[in-house]
């Protein structure tokens, strides 16, 4: 069973990939979504096997792989309560995404290559999760590399596209630079790469010294760190984040799928699976502890100012992550996991949801052009509600909360409960990040969907609009054309872009009154999305408000891992008895953050202009999201060209071509102008030749 | 006395002419024919004197093998110099320049 739940994506996407067109969108379509659909109904059985204590922990082999002297790898799909909650996880989200990407994917001209990409990525992401050996999970964890790589190009036509693809490829090299030196390192120190034989290895290495650049270090440190590297990058962990919000680029059901719910968790899962290795070293848990808390405050920080609606939910993305890290960092690996879990859900829900606004909106993202969308689009808006009050966390301990309440709160108390210094570090920033979610959420459905409409300055719309003056509708927008009314001749006064600041309501609300609104809408209606995304939609919101609430006794206590990850008794009581003030931190700041948003986007519209003029610095700081891209680009990206440059026209056109091609076909072309004067055509200069080689021979042949 | 050697100069002398005359004439390609001619003739009295010098007729045997190959040749090579004659019009050596690539 557990085989055809992982392959049959595999074959799902070689169909659709290699049928391509000759089976057509339709087959292509069926084919992927049929078999992520049985993929994920073979999946759920497993996860509540283990919920029920029914499943214990098995390996399933399927093909050997290396024997070579020491090394002994083995397809092998391992099935444990951690491997079954990512199963539930990936097909879930996986499958409801190829569903949700007929609607949004419907004009595309090549949809099965896109159904295909999305297959494989699934496929990719279960060998990563049910990998038995490090070399597996390395396979899987490239193979969600490639993936991405291709599904954020995926519009390959969009330069922009092509340059946040081979960023994420590239960044994510570096990540894996350091995950398979970790795997290297393993392998020399335990002499295997089998997950569970290094595991149990793992406690007597600890405290041993291995030689590494020419000094001594702790081995357990060393290879958690390294392999905290791999997690670095594929995770978008602070320092290697930059190439999550590129990834935007990408359609956004690929965002949802990849960039939110599945792939960027991979390095929490792999913390998770190796975390007696980790247990073994104080200093990479304190490392992973502050990583994680202050990629947490870092992206929740810049969410805040972002405007374009995927980028905010993608910082977010980034945020909720870090508090993953932190978790698993001071110990609290079954919260780090619910949290993964539960976030799957509710992030997946946001972005889809974005994405059905994106698609109302005829591809405008920047939320300073939407307002008022509620009425147009009801039921996009009531799923990103849901969505919404999951992340921010809202609930009442002990009767009912929405998913994120459970894990997000679960996270801050271990991080408090844990005592240390790291602990009560990653507590702080926790918790401010917790305002700070709170406050970018709200703002989000502030601005998409309540005041009045914005959107008469949109490029997009005003291009929809002018087609259907024309009556000449492409045919790709047709459903969309159907909505949209003739507008009455309108005038430019006052729709002016956007000023620069965030509040997108300031410039309408100042410059006309309430008659002139319906002109801020240039007659054009948003509608809501075909039944194949909104039934994504739906079933996440379920998951959204529900996943907490059912799941968080089993995901936080010991019994239904079986020993999946570490798990510390004391760290579990201490979180029990917490003082109140501390329980409630998350809650005080949620709604904090809420009353913040709604005074600054709904009561005095005026306030986030003020503001960002006044602290124009931070403003600008947090807009160019703490310029990291720059410090990079002068760090790496220009020193690397430069030293490109000058490798390519100093050493290898100056040296390597000037002296070796080049200077041997010079030569040729040279010697051979002066021994073609030899040739001239005349019989007497040839016979000349003849006798003056005879003449040398003979001479030769006498005198020897 | 007439010995070996002068026999030799002359021979020596007729094959340094014959040589010259291939590289050094400009006019006309008979006169390359004539020069191969005189080198073969040089050969002939070097075989010729040696044969006399030795007591061997082999030498002198060899001579008229020459003699009948220098006469084939000079037939055929006449024969190639109409035919020339016939498609260009001309003979002269600086005209014949058609082997450079």
């Amino acid at each position: 069973m557990i085989q055809l739940l992982v392959f049959l994506p595999l074959f799902a996407a070689a169909v659709a990939g290699l049928g391509n067109r000759m089976i057509g969108n339709t087959i292509a379509k069926l084919v992927t979504t049929g078999g992520l659909f049985v993929s994920c109904a073979l999946a759920w059985p497993i996860f509540i096997g283990f919920l029920t204590g029914a499943n214990h922990a098995y390996v399933a082999p399927v093909l050997s792989f290396i024997h070579s002297g020491d090394l002994q790898v083995d397809w092998a799909l391992r099935v444990d309560a951690l491997t079954a909650v990512m199963l539930v996880v990936v097909t879930s989200v996986s499958a409801l995404v190829h569903l949700y990407s007929w609607g949004y994917m419907a004009e595309d001209d090549s949809q099965p290559r896109f159904f295909a990409y999305l297959s494989l990525f699934t496929f990719a992401m279960l060998m990563l999760v049910t990998a038995d050996s490090l070399i597996q999970m390395f396979f899987g964890w490239e193979g969600v590399g490639l993936a991405s790589y291709l599904l954020i190009g995926f519009w390959y036509q969009k330069p922009s596209a092509n340059a946040a693809a081979i960023k994420a490829f590239v960044v994510n090299r570096v990540g894996d630079f350091g995950f398979s030196l970790g795997i290297f390192g393993t392998f020399l120190v335990f002499g295997t790469v089998s997950i569970p034989a290094i595991l149990s290895a793992a406690p007597h290495m600890a405290g041993s010294t291995i030689g590494f650049l020419g000094g001594r270090v702790d081995t357990m440190t060393l290879l958690c760190l390294l392999l905290f590297i791999g997690a670095m990058g594929k995770s978008a962990q602070l320092g290697l984040h930059t190439w999550l919000p590129d990834a935007m680029e990408g359609p956004t059901p690929v965002s949802a799928l990849i960039h939110a719910a599945t792939m960027v968790t991979a390095g929490v899962f792999m913390v998770c699976r190796l975390s007696p290795m980790f247990e073994t070293s104080h200093v990479a848990m304190t490392v992973v502890t502050v990583i994680g808390a202050c990629t947490c405050f870092f992206a929740a920080t810049v969410g805040t100012t972002q405007t374009d609606i995927k980028r905010v939910i993608a910082y977010s993305t980034c945020s909720q992550l870090g508090y993953m890290f932190f978790a698993a960092g001071v110990g609290a690996y079954g919260a780090a996991m619910f949290h993964l879990f539960t976030h799957a859900f509710f992030k997946a829900l946001l972005f889809l949801s974005a994405g059905s606004v994106i698609h109302a909106m005829h591809h405008e993202q920047d939320m300073r052009y939407y307002g008022g969308l509620r009425k147009h689009i009801p039921l996009t808006f009531w799923a990103m509600i849901a969505g919404t009050l999951a992340i921010t966390g809202v609930g009442v301990a002990g009767i009912f909360g929405f998913a994120g309440f459970y894990s997000k709160d679960a996270i801050i108390e271990a991080a408090f409960a844990s005592g240390t210094q790291a602990g009560g570090f990653a507590w702080a920033l926790g918790v401010f990040a917790a305002l700070l979610t709170s406050f970018y959420s709200w703002r989000l459905i502030f601005l998409t969907f309540f005041g009045e409409p914005r959107w008469a300055a949109s490029e997009h719309i005003q291009h929809a609009a002018h087609d259907a003056h024309g009556h000449h509708g492409h045919d790709d927008h047709a459903h969309d054309h159907a909505h949209a009314h003739a507008a009455h001749g309108h005038d430019d006064h006052g729709h002016d872009a956007p000023a620069e600041e965030d509040a997108g309501h300031e410039p309408k609300a100042d410059t006309r009154g309430f008659t002139e609104v319906e002109h801020g809408t240039l007659g054009y209606h948003p509608h809501e999305s075909p039944w194949t995304m909104a039934v994504p939609l739906v079933l996440l919101s379920v998951g959204a408000v529900f996943a907490g609430f059912l799941f968080a006794p089993a995901f936080l206590g010991e019994h239904f891992w079986q020993g999946a990850i570490a798990y510390s008794e004391e760290l579990h009581e201490k979180a029990e008895h917490l003082p109140t003030l501390v329980g409630l931190a998350p809650t005080i700041v949620m709604l904090l953050g809420l009353s913040i948003a709604y005074w600054a986007y709904m009561v005095n519209t005026s306030i986030p202009g003020r503001f960002a003029k006044t602290f124009g610095g931070l403003y600008r700081f947090l807009l160019n999201k703490w310029y990291f891209d720059e410090l990079y680009d002068f760090l790496f990206v220009r020193p690397a060209f430069a030293l490109g440059r000058f490798f390519w026209k100093r050493g290898d056109e100056g040296t390597i071509d000037r002296f070796g091609p080049d200077g041997v076909s010079k030569l040729v072309v040279v010697g051979n102008r002066i021994t073609a004067r030899v040739q001239s055509g005349y019989v007497y200069t040839y016979a000349l030749v003849m006798l003056l080689g005879l003449a040398g021979i003979a001479t030769w042949a006498i005198t020897r | 006395m007439i010995g070996l050697q002068h026999f030799l100069v002359v021979s020596a002398i007729l094959f340094v002419m014959g040589v010259l005359g291939i590289f050094l004439n400009r006019k006309n390609v008979i006169i390359i024919l004539m020069a191969i001619e005189l080198i073969l003739l040089s050969v002939n009295i070097n075989l010729v004197a040696f044969s006399a010098y030795l007591h061997d007729l082999v030498g002198q045997i060899f001579a008229m093998f020459v003699l009948t190959v220098a006469a084939g040749e000079a037939a055929i090579g006449l024969a190639i110099l109409v035919i020339y004659f016939r498609g260009r019009g001309t003979i002269a050596v600086d005209d014949i320049n058609q082997m450079k690539g």
